[in-house]
């Protein structure tokens, strides 16, 4: 396959756009569209597409931990975050809330267990999209070479 | 109690830590907390004996009412005495055994996870809390078979006991529910007053059978001997401790604990008399058959199970003091000399009698423990297994209408049992060095003749002094099989009488067989014995576990065909006929009242999802397909946006692009698409597909039939800002309201994941590895990656439609499954 650069520059711009945004989603999902899952769904893909342009070990590379390791520590989250509600006396994943007031803002800052849960949820779709990316690229190499 | 035995499970967890701060002293420091529990019902035998039984309960799962009630008399001091002293030395032997092992850690964790089990088997009031005791010990026993596990025999050996005992556990389990229908009751000790309730019930013979199956599987009982002598494959601690000295005496164990709830019956002895009578001969004679000095002593295990279980089924009160005596003394013989068996392979390298002799002054001290251990498991005076061997021949004869029969096969069984004593304990040690060793004989360490000198020791000890054990100990643990005190006095000289006569004839017998054990052991007659009986049992049930595999495989394979297009067609005819069917059958179907205005945004995107599939089934490209698929996936996520699902929409749109690029990367590498398949497979494809079409809209347009139950969703929206604190109603389901589903999905995610990893690194499987067995690995190997043109089944669905990662294809290359008849296109 031939390099493209357009590609290749165009990703540079997309992907941390494309990972702020996967960011804001899972943010902004308690509330509106969006959250852990669509979040994930959205990183997921600057990394493909990072992929798509410099290759597969470029993907890894700036990935940094390997998809397997995503997988693992968003489960540990999810499963962490019912253990957390069990250890302060609520059931398993009940939901648990702080309120932190923020200068200059009238309405306090609301943080909850449920935000921990859906970080393990965003990780674990990113390591499910690339594991099964990487590893069939790895199978069948070629289309995207370095 | 509950601390004795949570102690040991403790010291299980920091075994692995203790080994790697000290391996030489691991053994020694780990030792102490069995000892430590040794100690505690030495402490409370004097209430035991005096005081009657102790009872303890500490709640555990009140919801099922379920309390750990621990329940210490006398049969379960005797046993909780054994398992922890005998353990004790167990756990220091293996320090020096494994001392080169890299994997003592693990070992100690099994090893004393299942000391704990079985203290908490021998412990347990509550029948629940037995049985969980009672898999955990398979389950450990399994693990530590297999605890050589790169070697084919030690997993075939350990899955044999574990499938054989697993089974038997599951009946056991049957039956103890059933006795609770009878009894209303899940402990023990309230069982133990209701044995006539139980006999005369209509569920007696029921609970019977499955109560002998949990413990003939347990203790090798004829027809399930066969897994004792595979188990010595595992290391030789194991061996000594596990299936001579603690866990196979579990079934026998069971068999004591339910003899006032289910014995006394014709049944009862009838069955227990003649299988272990029969178990106890045949066992006895096939140990004269090998060489290995561990097999040896796996047989003669069996005998002396045989043996007490024969005991527990004449019942009488003498029979009982002789199985609660025997149980002594075999755990006390049986341990050292698996030890002594340990000790000899460890230092000369060998453990086959036709390579060992003239070690006596290589290993002194072991043949010291193991000679007196040996002269105990001979009967010889005065050692304490002469005394077992008189009560027990006492009992004989006094066994009513069956007692000349018990008595000759007693007889014969420990007449074999002396030269098995004396070819372990004595012939390696005797006579000149014969082969070459791969070792330099030596001495074992301390930590390894502790054991044989302390057990063989005790032998002796108990021999010369039998008050020592008869009046506390026994006696106790007679009075809990039988429920009422008696006196037990044991003594090494009874005077001449029947029993005295009968050990004598033992002796002659028994010597004969030692010298003239080699033209014995070679004996056509000896070798078609142990084939019938000693092979043949264990390797049926190879056959029947690789019969079992193969005709599961062979089902699997007339659905699981390896071709997705097969799967899909199969799955979409299967919805057409249930769904289609239930919609025939059961649903009222009726117009829709009224449908809402079509706008021509909404008509057009329509409209784009009916020409996108049409133009995937022109196409004559696969890349052109997949595109034109993927505009029907975006309209329809379009479609969700218009209709007010954003979070849908999104997610779809997210996933229909990743799903692209996936199809891309895989379809590059397929052959276009030459031509179309005949007409009869596009006619049938076109059949199925119209009616997966027809079906999903005669689904929607009844859904719309029906008033829409609003109450959930309302439920959701009331609640959704006060108690979970989101507006996004879909989110708040997803992370608070039904956060353990998406947990449940998350991990479904991962395992798809793994299994798409796992299925692309896939390079060949064999056959025969998949069924577990080396039956047939004559088999070819098999292929699944491709050479360039081919890729694995798994890849040709793409990875969203693969998910379910359960393809495994072991025998046919993906290659062949692209070139199947019905797929013409591929070349």
């Amino acid at each position: 396959m031939i390099r493209s650069l357009i590609l290749q520059i165009a990703t540079r711009l997309l992907v941390p756009i494309l990972l702020l945004f996967s960011i804001f989603m899972l943010l902004r999902g308690h509330n509106l569209p969006g959250g852990g899952f669509v979040g994930g769904l959205v990183a997921a893909s600057a990394f493909v597409l990072y992929s798509l342009a410099v290759g597969v070990d470029g993907a890894r590379r700036v990935l940094r931990l390997a998809p397997r390791t995503l997988l693992g520590t968003g489960l540990a989250c999810s499963v962490g975050a019912g253990i957390l509600s069990l250890a302060t006396g609520a059931s398993f994943l009940q939901s648990l809330w702080v309120k932190v007031p923020l200068p200059g803002l009238s309405d306090p800052l609301k943080l909850g267990s449920t935000l921990i849960f859906d970080i393990g949820v965003m990780f674990v779709v990113v390591g499910t999209v690339l594991l099964m990316v990487f590893s069939v690229e790895d199978r069948v190499p070629g289309l995207i070479d370095d | 109690m509950l601390l004795a035995v949570l102690s040991v499970f403790a010291a299980a967890a920091v075994a692995p830590l203790v080994v790697r701060l000290s391996r030489k002293a691991a053994g020694w420091i780990l030792a102490t907390v069995p000892l430590g529990a040794f100690v505690f019902f030495i402490r409370q035998a004097g209430h035991v004996t005096h005081d009657g039984p102790l009872r303890e309960s500490t709640p555990w799962f009140p919801a099922y009412d379920l309390p750990l009630t621990f329940y210490l008399d006398g049969l379960s001091l005797l046993f909780a005495l054994l398992v922890t002293g005998i353990g004790t030395l167990i756990v220091v032997y293996a320090g020096g055994y494994l001392k080169h092992s890299d994997e003592l850690g693990r070992f100690y964790v099994q090893l004393l996870s299942f000391m704990g089990a079985m203290l908490g088997l021998v412990l347990a009031d509550n029948a629940i809390v037995f049985f969980i005791f009672f898999e955990l010990t398979s389950l450990t026993s399994y693990l530590l078979i297999g605890f050589y596990h790169n070697e084919e025999d030690s997993r075939q050996a350990a899955r044999k006991a574990l499938v054989v005992t697993g089974a038997g556990g599951l009946a056991l389990m049957a039956g103890l529910i059933l006795l609770y229908q009878v009894t209303g009751t899940w402990e023990f000790s309230e069982m133990l007053a209701m044995g006539d309730t139980v006999v005369q019930s209509p569920l007696y013979v029921g609970i019977f059978i499955l109560v002998c199956a949990g413990a003939f599987t347990k203790s090798a009982q004829f027809p399930f001997h066969f897994w004792l002598p595979a188990a010595m494959a595992g290391p030789t601690p194991v061996s000594a401790y596990l299936h001579s000295a603690t866990m196979v005496k579990a079934g026998v164990f069971i068999l004591a604990r339910m003899h006032p709830v289910l014995g006394g019956t014709e049944l009862w002895t009838t069955t227990l008399v003649a299988f272990g009578g029969f178990t106890m001969l045949m066992t006895a004679w096939l140990a004269l058959r090998y060489t290995d000095l561990k097999q040896i002593l796996a047989y003669t295990t069996t005998m002396v199970l045989g043996l007490l279980t024969m005991l527990l089924g004449v019942g009488t009160e003498e029979a009982i003091a002789a199985m609660v005596t025997f149980t002594l003394v075999h755990a006390l013989y049986k341990g050292a000399l698996f030890m002594l068996a340990g000790n000899i392979d460890h230092e000369t390298g060998t453990r086959d009698l036709k390579e060992l002799g003239g070690l006596r002054s290589a290993m002194p001290i072991t043949m010291i423990g193991g000679l007196a251990a040996a002269l105990s498991m001979s009967g010889i005076p005065p050692f304490f297994g002469f005394i077992g061997k008189e009560i027990t021949y006492e009992a004989a004869l006094h066994a009513g209408g069956w007692s000349t029969l018990i008595l000759g096969a007693s007889v014969l069984a420990n007449a074999a049992l002396v030269a098995s004593g004396l070819l372990v304990g004595l012939k390696p040690f005797i006579g000149e060095i014969k082969g070459a060793f791969t070792r330099e004989p030596h001495e074992a360490p301390l930590s390894m003749y502790l054991g044989p000198c302390v057990l063989g020791g005790l032998g002796l000890a108990i021999g010369l002094y039998p008050a020592f054990v008869d009046h506390s100990l026994l006696q106790s643990a007679q009075a809990g099989i039988l429920q009422e005190p008696h006196e037990l006095h044991l003594a090494l000289w009874h005077g001449v009488n029947p029993a005295l006569i009968a050990s004598l004839i033992t002796f002659a017998i028994g010597f004969a067989i030692y010298y003239g054990w080699e033209r014995l052991q070679k004996s056509a007659v000896m070798g078609g014995f142990g084939r019938a009986l000693g092979d043949a049992p264990g390797d049926g049930f190879e056959r029947l576990l690789y019969e079992l595999g193969r005709s599961s495989h062979t089902i699997t394979r007339a659905f699981q065909t390896g071709q997705f297009r097969r799967y899909l067609l199969l799955i979409f005819t299967g919805t057409i006929v249930m769904v289609g069917g239930a919609l025939l059958f059961e649903a009222n179907l009726s117009w829709p009242s009224e449908l809402g205005e079509v706008r021509y945004y909404e008509a057009a995107l329509a409209g784009l999802v009916v020409l996108s599939a049409l133009a995937a089934v022109r196409a004559n490209d696969r890349f052109v397909a997949i595109l034109a698929l993927s505009i029907g996936g975006y309209s329809v996520a379009l479609l969700y946006l218009l209709f007010g699902a954003p979070d849908l929409a999104m997610t779809q749109f997210s996933v229909e692009t990743l799903t692209l690029i996936l199809l891309v990367i895989v379809l590059i590498h397929l052959p276009n698409i030459d031509g179309y398949e005949p007409i009869t497979s596009r006619v049938r494809d076109a059949v199925v597909a119209v009616g997966v079409g027809a079906i999903v809209t005669t689904v929607a347009f009844a859904a719309l039939s029906f008033p829409l139950d609003r109450s959930v969703s309302e439920f959701m929206m009331q609640n959704s800002y006060t108690e979970a604190q989101g507006s996004n109603i879909v989110n708040v389901i997803l992370v608070d309201f039904r956060g353990l589903d998406t947990m449940g999905e998350i991990i479904v995610l991962t395992m798809a994941a793994l299994g798409v990893f796992v299925l692309m690194r896939m390079r060949r499987i064999r056959l025969p590895e998949i069924l577990g067995t080396r039956l047939h690995s004559d088999d070819e190997p098999i292929r699944v990656d491709g050479d360039g043109e081919t890729v694995p089944a798994g890849a040709e669905a793409g990875g969203a439609a693969d998910q379910n990662g359960a393809e495994v294809h072991p025998d046919e290359p993906a290659g062949a499954e692209e070139a199947a008849p019905d797929d013409q296109s591929t070349s």
